[in-house]
């Protein structure tokens, strides 16, 4: 796959939240300030290239190496939190101010199975090559940004609107996902077929 | 104590109360037989990192507990996946990465933190069985529901001695489905929809004369709402 191709395919044909559940729990918490969610996209681009770079590293010169295929879910899950707690570390020390825009939503990344999904799917199932491994990741992450963004600007116009109570908050957030993923549905892998040539 | 238990089913349900676990529960709700597999596994996984949890509260050091309790959850996830692995193939494969991704299940790493490490064993043994059998009646729930509008059937394990194939068809509804609730967008829609509904009932619970007996037959009433 031409490295167009996969960013086509991770930000609009599979979007990670859209078509394939992965990373809603933050897609809901956090998308009700526009700020707050470009800073969790910007968050998420960022560990999710390294992340599954560093991924395919481990899987690939020492799990299938030694074998131990078995063990991927313990050092994925293991590898990504103590990315995650080096990146922190590594932004508090060079890049204050940065850190204080993506400081708070570091943490909540590593229980965010968008980033192990993307490391499962490119480097597991695909078995894509080291670059186009972290090109996944990034576009993967650039797609969470795309639905994330949309969403809040999407919540930040229903807080001027009426809106049926029970449906206030979560639910409504949920039904304008389920909406959106409706419109997402019109990328499929035509789209790519169309705009690439051959496949 | 045991409000531990029956506090996770309804009144803390974590899917639609709590609204935790997300992921998982949409994905595979495509299926009735998924989503049992899918909560069997939830229930297996949170069972064992409460226990383990539990036990060893008094040493995990303050600091590193979070990654403990990661690897803690992740042993118990390769046993689920290897055990489904070698039983039952056709809903490893259906599940896909869904089964890896039961270890960033917020869910169980929420009842570790919150519950398991400050309770005794027995209470979080509870504490675990009501929060994965709420969480596999939710399921559930989502996925009868989609099944049913978006494909007219309900597939379940299939048994040989009665020649039961696994799959009830529905008549017209199985002619005419409504597509769109097996697609991604219909789960989306059926979780805000129930979620919806949930929020309606809470509210209506606060009014005393309601009795509790109406909460029991929440899942019927809410087919109804969602045709």
């Amino acid at each position: 796959m031409t490295y167009i191709g996969i960013l086509i395919t991770f930000v609009l044909i599979e979007n990670f939240i859209l078509t394939k559940f992965l990373g809603l729990c933050p897609f809901i918490g956090v998308s009700k300030k526009m700020d707050s969610a470009i800073g969790m996209g910007f968050a998420v681009i960022f560990v999710m290239s390294i992340a599954s770079l560093v991924t395919w590293l481990v899987w690939n010169l020492l799990l299938v190496k030694l074998e131990l295929n078995f063990l991927k879910t313990v050092t994925f899950i293991l590898v990504i939190a103590a990315l995650v707690q080096f990146v922190e570390m590594v932004i508090q020390k060079i890049s204050p101010p940065l850190y204080k825009a993506l400081g708070i939503y570091l943490p909540l990344i590593t229980t965010n199975c968008a980033v192990l999904g993307v490391a499962l799917i490119a480097v597991v199932d695909k078995k894509m090559n080291a670059i186009e491994s972290f090109f996944a990741g990034f576009s993967a992450g650039a797609g969470f940004l795309l639905a994330i963004l949309l969403m809040s600007s999407l919540r930040e116009k229903y807080e001027t609107e009426w809106i049926p109570k029970p449906f206030r908050g979560i639910p409504i957030a949920f039904v304008t996902a389920g909406l959106m993923a409706l419109a997402f549905m019109a990328f499929d892998k035509a789209l790519l077929k169309n705009l690439l040539g051959g496949g | 104590m045991i409000k531990e238990f029956t506090k996770g089913i309804i009144r803390e349900n974590p899917l639609f109360i709590i609204v935790l676990g997300l992921c998982p529960a949409l994905a595979v709700s495509t299926q009735v037989v998924n989503a049992l597999g899918m909560g069997a596994g939830v229930i297996f996984v949170l069972l064992g990192s409460n226990i383990c949890v539990s036990l060893l509260k008094d040493f995990i050091p303050e600091k590193v507990r979070i990654p403990s309790y990661i690897v803690i959850i992740a042993s118990f996830v390769t046993i689920v996946e290897l055990v489904m692995k070698a039983f039952t193939p056709g809903l490893y494969k259906n599940l896909g990465i869904f089964v890896s991704l039961i270890v960033v299940n917020c869910i169980i790493l929420g009842r570790a933190e919150a519950f398991a490490s400050k309770n005794p064993l027995l209470h979080s043994v509870l504490d675990a069985l009501g929060m994965g059998i709420g969480f596999t009646l939710g399921l559930l729930l989502i996925a009868v529901i989609r099944e049913i509008f978006g494909s007219g059937t309900i597939t379940l394990f299939p048994i040989q001695a009665i020649g039961f194939d696994g799959t009830v068809k529905l008549g017209w509804l199985n002619e005419y489905p409504g597509k769109v609730w097996s697609y991604a967008a219909g789960a989306l829609l059926v979780m805000g929809y129930l979620k919806a509904f949930f929020n309606w009932l809470q509210t209506r619970r606060r009014i005393p004369r309601e009795s509790k007996g109406e909460v029991a037959h929440a899942p019927e009433s809410e087919v109804k709402q969602v045709s």
